[in-house]
């Protein structure tokens, strides 16, 4: 009796050793290297999988950015904590001064810009924009319909009285709203630039002064009073190079029109 | 000899009783309210403004420059794309301007200004034309600046030189005029029956066409009766009574109506042997034929609620629509909604600054009780919009995709096949922006594509 339990649970015992050495046998033998700091990377990173660093989700760009190929400030969503972290994972150092942010170039809210019709169709800027340019008066400024606000994944576009504000501190350089505006006045800039031309306006400056009372009518002042010359006109709109900015603000001073507006929202300190 | 008396039979059927009647349409008041109104002349307004783009293509580039004279019937833009179709001036007097002005689309497009003497001094080059060929002929038709007159726009002398492997039989002349509200080409049809065979005429022996057929809604019984009479004589011309339906003057549904070919999504009338022309174009044809004069005036119908005197005004093009709408003794009160074109398909204008282009066929103004939508709702799947489709299309669906920008869904439901006509907008009884979700997948469509060809 004791023998028909015995056989079976000794047979059973027996092979669940073999077994068992033969798994740990192979699993030394065959081993796969994983490098700690992939494991690590991974770990960081915001595991949205949002695909925004151009590689096929967070575990792509872990592998890539320990193995090089992928910048270490790449993650457009982990923010400035994240390139810290990772520098600190892989021991190497990044310049904090290179992170862009979305900015909309364009300051015509309803109150600054006239508008030439009612607009009673689809709220979607590329549809409004589709009839007479949009029914705001200037035919390159925002459309105000919100669709950057929706393209944006992180909340970080909000729309306030007709015109699309980026909270730059949400803001992860995605890029979807500079894709959905169909008026392309959404740019990326470095945040560490503080002042921005808010007008895209090509229209002579007579015009552009009938149609808004913030647009850039090309006057040339900033371009004059720039100690480093970073002003440049492109006809009738000013444009800051950011390369040579400093930041010293002599051009907001001088902007008759107040198309020069300063942005500190998301101004990031250089850590290095 | 018993097929042979089948097709005779058929054949006699559809041209008496009309056996094809396309799908869908939308049963849309008439509102004719100026179809008794006989066309009145405008004079010459004191400056008229000339977009170099009024046609489907290439836009023509100004080959007059500010401070030149001109005088009428000169070319003030060419192009030499051959989709386009070259400007005269309507008017003599001075250049004052060459400016970009805002156009329905958001572009801007290059416009000649100019402030008129009130002369009307001929240009020299005015004078009939002289062709003893085909080519000949479509290349006298191109310097007549003719492009579609029914509102499309589309430039005549690439309408009448089909590809040499297409075999072209039938000639299909449009005066169904569905859209409520227009009496243009009605008035044409009853003041000027005879200039409409002549063109006919011209086109016959141009082009070798057999068979011809003047299709006409049944709502305009005195035309029908008139061009009857005068066609009578001519077998190769055949008037056909057709049902009065919106969109029945829509190029693929009238040559469904009229003869029952189909013409397949994405391709031209030309791939079924078919040409159609407008019934105002045709009988610009017999009058450039006869005194060269190219084409520099529009017969357009002013109504609507906020205008004091609704009546067809044949006008200069490039007056400017203040003007126009003067002319008509002026508003009854402040126009909310201004419409070039008809009320399915014509566009809102912003100002009345713009000026009557060649395609344009009516000018509507609105007071603000009839321009106001109503809100837009949710939409109910009823599927009023889907049966209202000439197109077989299903456009709650498109509308949907469209606001979703899902452009995988937008291409598997044919969104390009849409003919823009608006009956979907008219039956909803959600009222949702049906049509212009239909232009906005299309624009999401060309965006798409663009993006993936890189």
């Amino acid at each position: 009796m004791i023998q028909e339990i015995l056989i079976p649970a000794s047979v059973i015992g027996s092979l669940g050793l073999l077994f068992g050495v033969g798994l740990a046998y192979a699993s030394k033998k065959f081993e796969v290297k994983v490098d700690e700091r992939v494991a690590a990377v991974r770990e960081a990173l915001p595991g949205a999988n949002c695909g925004g660093c151009g590689q096929t989700g967070c575990d792509g760009f872990a592998e890539g950015v320990v193995a090089g190929t992928c910048p270490v400030n790449g993650c457009p969503v982990g923010g400035t904590e994240l390139v810290e972290r990772l520098s600190e994972i892989l021991g190497v150092k990044v310049d904090m001064a290179d992170i862009k942010v979305a900015r909309v170039m364009c300051a015509g809210t309803y109150s600054n810009c006239l508008n030439k019709f009612e607009y009673s169709g689809i709220r979607d800027c590329t549809a409004a924009a589709n009839l007479y340019g949009g029914p705001s008066a200037c035919s390159y400024g925002c459309v105000g319909l919100g669709n950057c606000a929706r393209a944006c994944p992180f909340g970080a576009i909000v729309m306030e009285n007709g015109l699309a504000r980026v909270i730059e501190s949400k803001c992860t350089a995605c890029t979807k709203c500079v894709a959905a505006c169909p008026k392309k006045i959404i740019k990326m800039v470095s945040n560490s630039k503080e002042y921005t031309v808010k007008c895209s306006s090509l229209d002579k400056g007579g015009l552009v002064r009938k149609n808004c009372s913030v647009g850039c009518i090309g006057c040339g002042k900033c371009s004059k009073v720039c100690p480093t010359g970073t002003i440049t006109l492109h006809g009738t709109l000013a444009e800051i190079i950011p390369d040579g900015c400093t930041n010293c603000g002599e051009c907001i001073k001088v902007c008759p029109t107040k198309s020069i507006q300063r942005n500190r929202c998301g101004y990031v300190v250089n850590v290095d | 000899m018993i097929l042979c008396t089948t097709i005779q039979l058929s054949g006699v059927m559809h041209m008496s009783f009309l056996k094809n009647m396309f799908k869908g349409g939308a049963a849309v008041p008439h509102r004719k309210n100026t179809e008794s109104c006989e066309t009145i002349k405008m004079g010459v307004p004191q400056k008229v403004v000339i977009p170099m783009l009024q046609h489907i293509g290439a836009p023509c580039e100004p080959t007059v420059k500010k401070g030149d004279t001109v005088k009428v019937g000169q070319i003030i833009g060419n192009s030499d794309k051959y989709i386009s179709s070259p400007i005269h001036s309507s008017v003599s007097g001075v250049v004052t301007d060459v400016a970009p002005m805002l156009y329905p689309g958001g572009v801007y497009v290059t416009t000649v200004e100019i402030k008129t003497d009130g002369v009307q001094e001929v240009h020299e080059s005015v004078k009939p034309p002289v062709y003893s060929n085909h080519s000949e002929f479509v290349n006298a038709i191109r310097q007549s600046g003719l492009v579609g007159l029914g509102g499309a726009g589309f430039p005549t002398h690439v309408k009448l030189s089909p590809p040499s492997d297409k075999k072209i039989d039938c000639l299909v002349i449009n005066a169904a005029e569905c859209e409520p509200y227009i009496t243009a080409d009605y008035r044409e049809m009853v003041e000027n029956p005879s200039g409409i065979v002549d063109g006919i005429k011209i086109l016959i022996d141009m082009l070798g066409i057999k068979n011809v057929f003047i299709g006409v809604e049944d709502n305009k019984p005195e035309a029908i009766k008139l061009l009857k009479d005068i066609t009578e004589a001519n077998n190769s011309i055949s008037v056909v009574k057709l049902k009065s339906r919106y969109p029945q003057g829509a190029e693929k549904m009238l040559i469904y109506s009229v003869t029952g070919r189909k013409v397949p999504p994405g391709k031209l009338p030309s791939d079924v042997g078919v040409i159609v022309m407008n019934v105002n174009s045709i009988s610009f044809i017999a009058q450039y034929v006869k005194n060269g004069m190219p084409l520099i005036k529009k017969r357009v119908t002013v109504d609507g609620s906020a205008v004091q005197r609704p009546s067809n005004v044949e006008i200069l093009i490039g007056t400017q629509l203040a003007d126009v709408f003067e002319f008509c003794g002026g508003f009854k009160c402040e126009p909310r909604k201004v419409l070039m074109g008809g009320p399915m398909m014509g566009i809102a204008q912003y100002s009345l600054q713009t000026s009557v282009l060649k395609q344009t066929n009516a000018l509507l103004a609105f007071d603000s009780t009839e321009a106001e939508l109503p809100p837009e709702s949710p939409c109910i799947r009823c599927g009023k919009c889907v049966e209202a489709c000439p197109m077989n299309l299903l456009p709650l669906y498109i509308n949907l995709n469209a606001l979703k920008e899902n452009h995988e869904e937008l291409k598997k439901y044919n969104t390009n096949d849409c003919i823009e006509c608006g009956s979907c907008s008219y039956v909803c009884p959600a009222k949702r922006h049906l049509v212009q979700s239909m232009r906005l997948a299309k624009a999401q469509l060309r965006q798409a594509a663009a993006k993936g060809g890189k």
